[in-house]
């Protein structure tokens, strides 16, 4: 049982090559339909895409793709972008030989690798080379084998160099033992992802150098003019002044988007428009994998309800929305049923507004419905960076002195009790200028670094503290003053649009806490980085500068995330699971991806029941080759 | 053990199901097994053994303690065999907590040696790019003019190479009138990132012209001042003792996001008289510029510009004395080009 197209002997791939062909309607990649159920044919190429069982062989190779009207050398799988849809059973023991066959001198290096990402596995196993494994280098096959222990939607990407954003990623669903507690009639995956014509190490050079490169949208002198008009000029110098000062543009949104990517589904364009299948009456079971490098996508599908049954391939309570965000690497099940039109239109926008990417879910082959027009691009506030509290009232931020230090840093300390800071690891105060103000405390004694803030009050509203290791890092070119969970935030562009947009409040695993300890300590991690250095890592460090995180294996921590930035990061910890909690500290959803908003502090419970090294990381590719990554260390 | 349950019912007894699978499948590690075998390839089979009997358990209000599995989960497995779970729990907690909380639902596998061999790490480090050696090149201005001292070309054009921390960074300017080289400098110089907008640059500075070489040891500054301008500053001492300094200020101000106008002011200061240089002491020259450019890519902008220069003190005199104007204006037109 395994592998039918492509056969045992996968090195014999580079001959049969296809050319991935994006412009072309269909697209070769086009159609992941899964389960063919009785009186279903679907005339889909995607079909021979799909390779089920418990014996794999995936050859990495290079292949010609063309989804701009240039060809360009893509790295793929079996020769597919996105690489075959893999589809295991829970309990079974899958056996996947990943051959390397990447020619003598590849654009994109001579070793490789694939992560299952958000399987739980030996260590050894989990392809992440440096820490799991010495990676595959050309011409050798790594043999994986591991037990299936979950069900879900998933996806593998590689984890070596740029190779994810050249094309190695695709999308793996995990038959359950038990059936879904929810019905269907069809099932598709709906693979997110983007492409560019770039060399990837070319396009991460390009961000060193300027990082605003694909921002068409900084605010201009008309832009002035206008905002003074409506919100008078007074507001509005203070505004501009504020954003000067922070020496930042409020229409960073993203760093790349579609200035410089075509956005895919499933492996074709647009113009492509994959297309999903459907009788009316039916419930459509729709697999959403964000399998992009660096694209937050906002989804919909106009006229349609779509009901959240997963996130991050577990099951939650069902939710009914009309559109949500997904970011880098998450996934989402949604189940839609669709009647009284013959087409209906899957959409898909970038956080920052510059683009899109839609398929179409019709009757038969060949059908559109409208497309819509991409949202307004939104533009962030200080509320929006945890400069909080103080909304649009910019005249709050007056008293603030000697912005040098970074917004807030110099704010008043006379409120914060450092009494309550009893760990002699805790994150101390803000930049050092301002270190006369704390009387009494010494700062000497707090050291760098995360750690234990119990006792803390981290209500809405207080002061946020950092890690001295930001203090005057040349590496940290903001801090926020008072983050909040923002849980039920649907986020930037996405408030108040006239649709139910998802939430992370929203979501609720069908389970109760599955380890169901207290946490025994609190890891507390700040998201930092340079825009204009193009420069990212935790506290202020880069993976390269600091030692790994070592958690006791069983212990049970709570990880808790601050955003200095004014990025959206999904952060990602291999081998085991990110267990959210709300506000109050509860346990809401099970997940592999905790995205995190500028301004935002989110925690979650994880479980260390994986022992070895694990790679925990923004999951936005330039981001964590930037420095954005720590390696977890699970030791007896 | 508190649990919060949950409002689909079936759901919770599919759950539970696995709660109680999980621990079974636990128990079964009491029992003497090959040590390397995989714990949970017996999941199937223990999943679909409980699965029968407890689907038929209705959820109650309080399912979990009710719950004969469950309660074989959650205290049988300790009691026995105490020691590896409990030990490591009570190791990374540091303090003593009711046993209900204390004990994981779901057990924390009993490691084998098998695992230990997973967990191995592999002899080569992670292969990583965060302090990746780039490089930037930038013709700031590169642009002809005609001005009362004829016609000519000006450049000004700096590079780095290095990390985000570390940097080379090469600077040149210079003056082409007439089809003779008037003035031409370069630098060479390592910078640093001292701080959140600012690089301090520490090197060397040969002169070119006017008149004959000179050498000058260099540092300064260069970062963003608040509001976003760009600030350079630069003091020199030479190899005879003298002295200078230079200091330029830019701004970007939009017009559309790819019409950009560029004011610039560049003040140059000098610690003596140069009379062979024909500069004198003090504030010597100031230019202030606007240029206006259009982003055709953002690495190739075209631009026209108007220029005033200014002289003061002892250099305006000798200007004078040599007949040129002591201030002048001149058009330009050139290009922004950086790769």
């Amino acid at each position: 049982m395994s592998s039918d197209s492509f056969g045992r002997n996968g090195l014999s791939m580079p001959s049969r090559r296809r050319f991935v062909q994006g412009l072309a309607a269909g697209g070769a990649a086009a159609g992941l339909g899964l389960w063919p159920r009785a009186s279903w044919a679907l005339a889909s190429p995607g079909q021979a895409n799909v390779l089920s069982g418990t014996e794999f062989d995936l050859v990495i190779g290079e292949t010609p793709a063309n989804f701009t009207g240039r060809t360009r050398t893509a790295i793929a799988v079996n020769g597919s972008i996105p690489a075959p849809l893999l589809r295991w059973k829970e309990g079974t023991t899958v056996n996947l030989r990943v051959t390397n066959a990447l020619p003598a001198g590849s654009v994109h290096g001579h070793e490789a690798s694939i992560h299952w990402h958000g399987i739980l596995l030996p260590a050894n196993m989990d392809g992440v080379p440096g820490l799991s494994f010495g990676g595959i280098h050309r011409g050798e096959t790594y043999h994986y084998r591991f037990t299936v222990r979950q069900g879900g939607t998933y996806w593998y990407h590689s984890h070596s160099g740029y190779q994810e954003q050249a094309g190695l990623y695709g999308p793996l669903v995990i038959d359950p033992i038990e059936p879904a507690p929810f019905a269907y009639d069809r099932d598709y995956v709906v693979m997110l992802t983007d492409w560019t014509d770039m060399d990837p190490a070319a396009l991460f050079s390009r961000l060193k150098k300027m990082s605003g490169y694909d921002n068409h949208s900084r605010r201009t002198v008309g832009d002035f003019m206008r905002d003074a008009r409506n919100n008078g000029l007074a507001a509005t110098i203070d505004d501009r002044r504020m954003w000067g000062e922070m020496r930042m543009t409020p229409t960073d949104l993203s760093d790349i988007n579609a200035n410089t990517y075509t956005y895919l589904m499933n492996g074709t364009t647009s113009l492509g428009n994959w297309t999903g299948l459907f009788r009316t009456g039916e419930k459509v079971r729709l697999r959403f994998i964000n399998g992009s490098s660096m694209t937050h996508f906002d989804v919909r599908i106009p006229g349609l309800k779509m009901t959240v049954v997963a996130a991050d391939g577990q099951y939650v309570h069902p939710v009914t929305v009309d559109e949500f965000r997904i970011a880098t690497a998450e996934t989402f099940d949604v189940v839609v049923a669709p009647s009284g039109q013959d087409a209906f239109t899957i959409f898909a926008q970038d956080m920052g507004r510059t683009g899109h990417v839609s398929g179409t879910l019709a009757v038969r082959e060949g059908l559109r419905a409208p497309v819509p027009a991409v949202d307004p691009r939104p533009i962030l506030t200080m509320a929006d960076m945890g400069h909080g509290g103080m909304g649009h009232d910019m005249k709050g931020m007056k008293d603030m002195k000697g912005m040098e230090g970074g917004c807030g840093a110099a704010m008043g300390m006379a409120g914060m009790d450092h009494a309550q800071v009893t760990d002699a690891s805790a994150p101390s105060g803000h930049s050092g200028h301002d270190m006369s103000k704390m009387q009494g405390h010494d700062m000497a004694s707090m050291g760098s670094g995360s750690g234990s803030m119990a006792g803390m009050d981290h209500g809405a509203g207080g002061m946020q503290q950092h890690p001295a290791s930001e203090d005057g890092n040349p590496l940290v070119d903001m801090q926020t003053m008072a983050p909040v969970p923002k849980l039920d935030d649907p986020g930037i562009g996405l408030r108040d649009n006239g649709r139910k947009v998802l939430s992370y409040a929203m979501l609720k695993s069908t389970f109760d806490d599955p380890d169901g300890r207290d946490p025994g300590r609190d890891v507390e991690l700040h998201l930092t980085g340079h825009m204009e250095r193009f420069a990212w890592g935790f506290n202020g460090q880069k993976f390269s500068e600091v030692e790994p995180l070592r958690f006791n294996y069983g212990e049970r921590l709570r990880i808790v995330l601050v955003n200095d930035t004014m990025m959206t990061h999904p952060i990602h910890l291999h081998g085991m699971w990110s267990d959210l909690e709300d506000e109050q500290g509860n346990f809401l959803v099970r997940k592999h991806t905790i995205d995190m908003p500028p301004g935002s502090r989110r925690s979650y419970r994880v479980r260390a029941d994986a022992l070895g090294s694990w790679a925990y990381h923004c999951h936005l590719l330039f981001h964590m080759e930037a420095g954005m990554m720590r390696e977890v260390r699970v030791v007896e | 053990m508190k649990t919060r349950f949950l409002s689909v019912a079936p759901l919770a007894a599919g759950w539970l199901l696995l709660f109680g699978a999980n621990a079974q499948e636990h128990s079964q590690h009491q029992m003497p097994m090959p040590a390397a075998q995989e714990h949970s390839q017996h999941q199937p089979k223990s999943r679909k053994k409980t699965a029968r009997p407890e689907a038929a358990v209705p959820p109650s209000k309080n399912a979990t303690p009710d719950h004969p599995a469950m309660d074989h989960a959650a205290l049988g497995h300790a009691m026995p065999e105490p020691a590896p779970a409990e030990a490591i729990d009570h190791a990374a907690m540091g303090h003593a907590m009711p046993p209900a909380a204390d004990q994981p639902i779901t057990p924390i596998p009993v490691l084998t040696d098998a695992d230990r061999a997973a967990a191995l790490p592999p002899p080569n480090a992670h292969p990583v790019h965060d302090n990746s050696i780039q490089s930037f090149v930038l013709f700031n201005r590169l642009e002809a003019f005609d001005a009362d001292a004829g016609t000519g070309l000006e450049w000004q054009a700096q590079a780095w190479f290095g990390t985000d921390i570390n940097k080379l960074w090469l600077r040149s300017e210079g003056e082409r009138v007439d089809g003779e080289i008037e003035a031409a400098d370069l630098e060479l110089m390592y910078g640093r990132s001292v701080s959140r907008w600012w690089d301090v640059v520490a090197g060397i500075r040969h002169d070119f012209k006017p008149g004959p070489s000179q050498d000058f040891a260099a540092l300064g500054v260069m970062g963003l001042a608040p509001y976003k301008f760009e600030v350079d500053a630069t003091a020199y001492i030479g190899s005879s003792g003298q002295t200078s300094a230079r200091i330029e200020a830019e701004y970007e101000t939009l017009l559309t996001n790819r019409l950009v106008l560029q004011p610039l002011l560049e003040l140059n200061l000098h610690g003596q008289d140069d009379e062979r240089r024909r500069i004198g002491s003090g504030l010597s020259r100031a230019e202030a510029g606007v240029r206006l450019r259009y982003e055709v890519t953002r690495q190739f902008a075209p631009y026209v510009g108007l220029v005033r220069e200014w002289t003061f003190g002892r250099t305006a005199d000798f200007r004078r004395e040599d007949d040129e104007a002591v201030n002048d204006t001149r058009i330009v037109v050139g290009a922004r080009i950086w790769f």
